[in-house]
């Protein structure tokens, strides 16, 4: 049995991890197979029914522009998916290979690229967002590179962590005895060693990501309209709360369910992987 | 007094085997323990002595459970207890310490703090108090300058020093019974005596009882007045100490004292095949058959029952048969063969010192320290060198040097007369690199958990040969045979091996290179005696097949007796006395040297 095989299985003993890992596969396959299941068009709009509620044909009713809100909500999640999982990708690559090797490396280059990410995170991240995207637009290419960077940076400290907590170990000394290049050590022995913090680490990444994603089309610099977005939806419809909840709610409820996904999937991955663990021996 | 303190019936622990098979790690043990005596249980790793000695804390590693029988402890069941009861069991009436205090403390908070809290959970004082009581408890546990220790974060404190304010910590609340879980077998001897002279101290003055567990015979002799010495969870040989450490009676026992080298005798170690052979827990018969050199039929068919004979309890059938077979221990150390004057590997006024390089270019020059100071030897080919000392006298620092790690030092270190061992491992030449390898510590960090065995033996062969995959398995396959493992293993993860087979892959790895020159660095350290005596076997065979020269570092002088031809003292990283092993050991003239040779047990 491979370890990621293994590690499936234990998260998926738990409660808490069959629900999360099935409220994060619904939504991936949801975002795949949308465009065909949907019952309407999400641009096309009913004249007169505008901020109609919910009826048999339009299940989550109708939006200010009367477009069918189920449809939108189906949608809503497409592009915030394909931006946050690329994005995390990035981030986890960049910043694990940044983190190993400066906690690999210690002395002066570590203190540098510590000061240097210390620097980055005392800045917001959404100031630093807007910048970006106002500067180069919001394409989807912008925006994925522009998440993974800034949310590797955090990775940045993880991996230097568990990477100081491995280098002091003996068999980073025999593979340095043995004569092994600087990235054959980090990727061929400390790797496997701090992958499985680092994986905790990428699914706590992406729900944090997926949230600033959100937020930034609910400011309106994320998906450009008419592109059905959870953000975008709950920010146009939030003015008519008080008259129409519907158009709010539903996106409302696919985000929150997503994001729970992800974090239960996230938990029972740490708790399976020992990573929570208290003391148990006595003293 | 009516009530034995401590009264184990019948216990059995076991984990339910994949074919749905209770498998017992502990196997009808029965024990008494009296107020205020001391009890030692003895045997290799594995044979389930730390197990049954948690489990008196009422706690079971995850996936077992008790199978059978009854643990009375100060009339209670550990293991009916529930949470809250046994919060305060543990640390209140029964104290456990562990075997490595090091890892017990917690590494973040200071001394002081971790001592409040063990007072403030099991002892009635009030606050206002609880500091005089640290102080008392310190002077007990003989830690001198308390004030100065409390302030401390446990890193800063040495292994004897650890171990004694886990004591400390552990007498916090005037147990009755302490448990002691292999608490010397990081320390080095003399400090190791300290603590157990202060351990007997202990328990004469305040009578606290003694469960204390190690796979050191020698270190329980120190301490305790009986001796439990357990096989495969099962007790064999149960008796006063004394009787038993002179007439072993067991044969398990017997093997037992005969793998721990001995200073001024010559070692000789019996049954060497006898001692990787794994403990079944499942034969029918008597568990100890498959390596017992006394086997006959009965031993196989018919489970031993725990018997009375003459001053102690014992567990075999053949006893009268071994009565009468004594076999007179014999063999000596063979004359080493000399292969030519070639010196291999010369070291000259070799000086390492720890620079505290930070920021500032000029502040560092001042805070210069030299932990090995003009050190220089020389050793010829096939010949081995073993170099002697506490922790902290140097001995790590020159290893490190020689394979290039050690970035501050000064002096000439020449490989085969052609390679410089002063440059830095990084700019070494490939040919500089396999002709000499290190063999660490500690095989569960020397080697990757998360790689198989395959994937590290086949690591250095990559690195050094251009070799093809069919021919790097055929090497693979000749490293396995060389360290006597089946080829199986090399499928396993470091984790699924013992540690006596960890470390015999961790010198497999060091031999793929082909290397002229091993460095081991405490090598069998963190074995027990009888997987310790295997490895001593091994690289003995090592060295004659394959005209090996070592440099054995270490600070167990009866192991260095047994394997090197040449030794040297370090004291404060400077040799104070070196020569010949027989000369050394037989009359030693620095008063360093004397005072070694003294403290071991």
């Amino acid at each position: 049995m491979s370890g990621a095989e293994q590690t499936m299985r234990l998260v998926l003993r738990s409660t808490s991890g069959k629900v999360g890992v099935a409220l994060v596969i619904f939504h991936i396959v949801l975002a795949i197979v949308s465009p065909w299941v949907v019952p309407y068009d999400f641009n096309a709009q009913s004249e007169v029914l505008e901020h109609m509620g919910p009826s048999l044909a339009h299940w989550g009713g109708l939006d200010t522009l009367g477009r069918d809100v189920f449809t939108r909500t189906l949608l809503g999640g497409r592009e915030a998916l394909l931006v946050t999982i690329f994005g995390t990708a990035i981030a986890m690559v960049w910043g694990s290979l940044f983190g190993m090797f400066s906690g690999f490396k210690g002395g002066r280059t570590d203190e540098f690229m510590m000061r240097a990410v210390d620097t980055f995170l005392a800045i917001p991240f959404m100031i630093l967002l807007l910048l970006v995207i106002a500067s180069f637009g919001n394409s989807v290419i912008v925006l994925m590179l522009t998440l993974g960077f800034l949310y590797g940076i955090g990775v940045i400290r993880l991996a230097r962590a568990a990477t100081l907590g491995e280098v002091t170990k003996d068999y980073v000394l025999a593979a340095q005895a043995r004569g092994e290049s600087v990235w054959v050590i980090l990727l061929a022995e400390i790797l496997p060693n701090i992958r499985d913090a680092l994986m905790v680490e990428a699914a706590m990444r992406w729900s944090w990501m997926l949230l600033a994603f959100s937020a930034l089309s609910f400011l309106g610099f994320g998906v450009t309209p008419p592109t059905p977005d959870w953000g975008l939806m709950i920010a146009n419809a939030r003015i008519y709360m008080p008259l129409a909840p519907w158009p709010v709610l539903l996106p409302m409820i696919a985000l929150s369910s997503l994001i729970i996904g992800i974090n239960l999937m996230a938990d029972a991955l740490a708790k399976s992987l020992g990573l929570d663990r208290v003391q148990r021996m006595p003293l | 007094m009516s009530l034995p303190l401590l009264k184990i019936d019948g216990l059995s622990i076991g984990y339910e085997g994949a074919d749905g098979v209770a498998v017992p790690i502990v196997n009808q043990v029965d024990l008494q323990l009296e107020e205020g005596s001391t009890l030692g249980l003895v045997g290799e790793s594995g044979c389930g002595k730390s197990t049954l000695l948690l489990a008196l804390m009422g706690y079971y590693d995850s996936g077992l459970a008790r199978l059978a029988g009854k643990v009375a402890l100060l009339g209670k069941d550990p293991g009916a207890l529930n949470e809250a009861d046994l919060q305060l069991f543990r640390g209140g009436d029964v104290a456990l310490i562990p075997q490595n205090a090091g890892q017990a403390l917690t590494p973040t908070l200071k001394i002081e703090a971790q001592m409040l809290e063990a007072l403030r959970l099991h002892t009635p004082l009030p606050a206002a108090s609880r500091q005089d009581r640290i102080l008392q408890l310190f002077d007990r546990v003989q830690l001198p300058d308390p004030a100065n220790l409390l302030g401390r974060y446990p890193h800063e404190l040495s292994g004897g020093q650890q171990q004694r304010v886990a004591l400390a910590m552990a007498l916090a609340g005037n147990p009755k019974v302490l448990l002691l879980d292999e608490p010397t077998t990081g320390l080095d001897v003399t400090t190791q005596q300290a603590v157990l002279a202060l351990l007997s101290e202990i328990a004469l003055e305040s009578q606290t009882a003694m469960v204390f567990v190690s796979h050191d015979i020698g270190v329980i002799g120190a301490v305790c007045e009986r001796v439990a010495v357990m096989y495969a969870g099962e007790i064999v040989e149960l008796g006063a100490c004394n009787q038993i450490l002179q007439h072993p009676r067991h044969p398990y026992t017997q093997a037992l004292l005969s793998s721990i080298p001995k200073l001024g005798q010559a070692w000789a170690f019996k049954a060497p095949t006898s001692i990787q052979q794994g403990q079944d827990r499942r034969l029918s018969g008597c568990a100890y058959a498959p390596r017992c050199e006394y086997v006959g039929p009965t031993c196989l068919k018919q489970k031993p029952r725990l018997t009375r004979d003459q001053d102690r309890e014992v567990k075999c059938v053949q006893l009268s048969e071994i009565a009468r077979m004594v076999a007179p221990a014999g063999g000596h150390k063979g004359e080493s063969k000399m292969v030519g004057q070639e010196y291999v590997l010369s070291v000259n006024n070799l000086s390492v010192s720890y620079d505290h390089t930070g920021w500032w270019p000029f502040a560092s020059r001042q805070e210069r320290k030299l932990t090995v100071r003009e050190v220089s030897f020389d050793i010829v080919r096939g010949q081995t060198l073993g170099l002697v000392g506490e922790s902290g006298s140097g001995k790590s620092s020159i290893l490190r040097t020689l394979i290039g790690l050690q970035k501050s030092f000064e002096g000439e270190a020449l490989l085969l007369d052609k390679f410089d061992l002063t440059t830095p491992v990084a700019h070494r030449s490939k040919a500089c690199l396999s002709k000499i390898q290190m063999v660490f510590q500690n095989p569960d960090a020397s080697l990757n958990p998360r790689q198989s065995i395959f994937a590290a033996l086949a690591r250095p062969l990559r690195i050094y040969f251009r070799l093809s995959e069919p021919e790097i398995r055929a090497e693979v396959e000749r490293l396995m045979a060389a360290v006597q493992l089946p080829m199986e293993y090399s499928a396993r993860y470091p984790g699924q091996l013992s540690g006596g087979e960890r470390q015999r892959v961790a010198i497999a790895r060091a031999l793929a290179s082909k290397p002229d020159v091993l460095l081991c660095d405490e090598i069998t350290s963190a074995l027990d005696v009888s997987v310790q005596a295997s490895i001593i076997q091994l690289l003995k065979d090592l060295k004659d097949a394959q005209g090996l020269t070592l440099l054995f570092v270490s600070h167990d002088l009866p192991v260095v007796m047994a394997l090197a031809d040449d030794v040297a003292i370090l004291q404060r990283g400077q040799i104070c006395e070196s020569g010949r092993v027989e000369q050394i050991f037989n009359a030693p003239e620095h008063p360093y040297t004397q005072s070694l040779i003294k403290a071991v047990l």
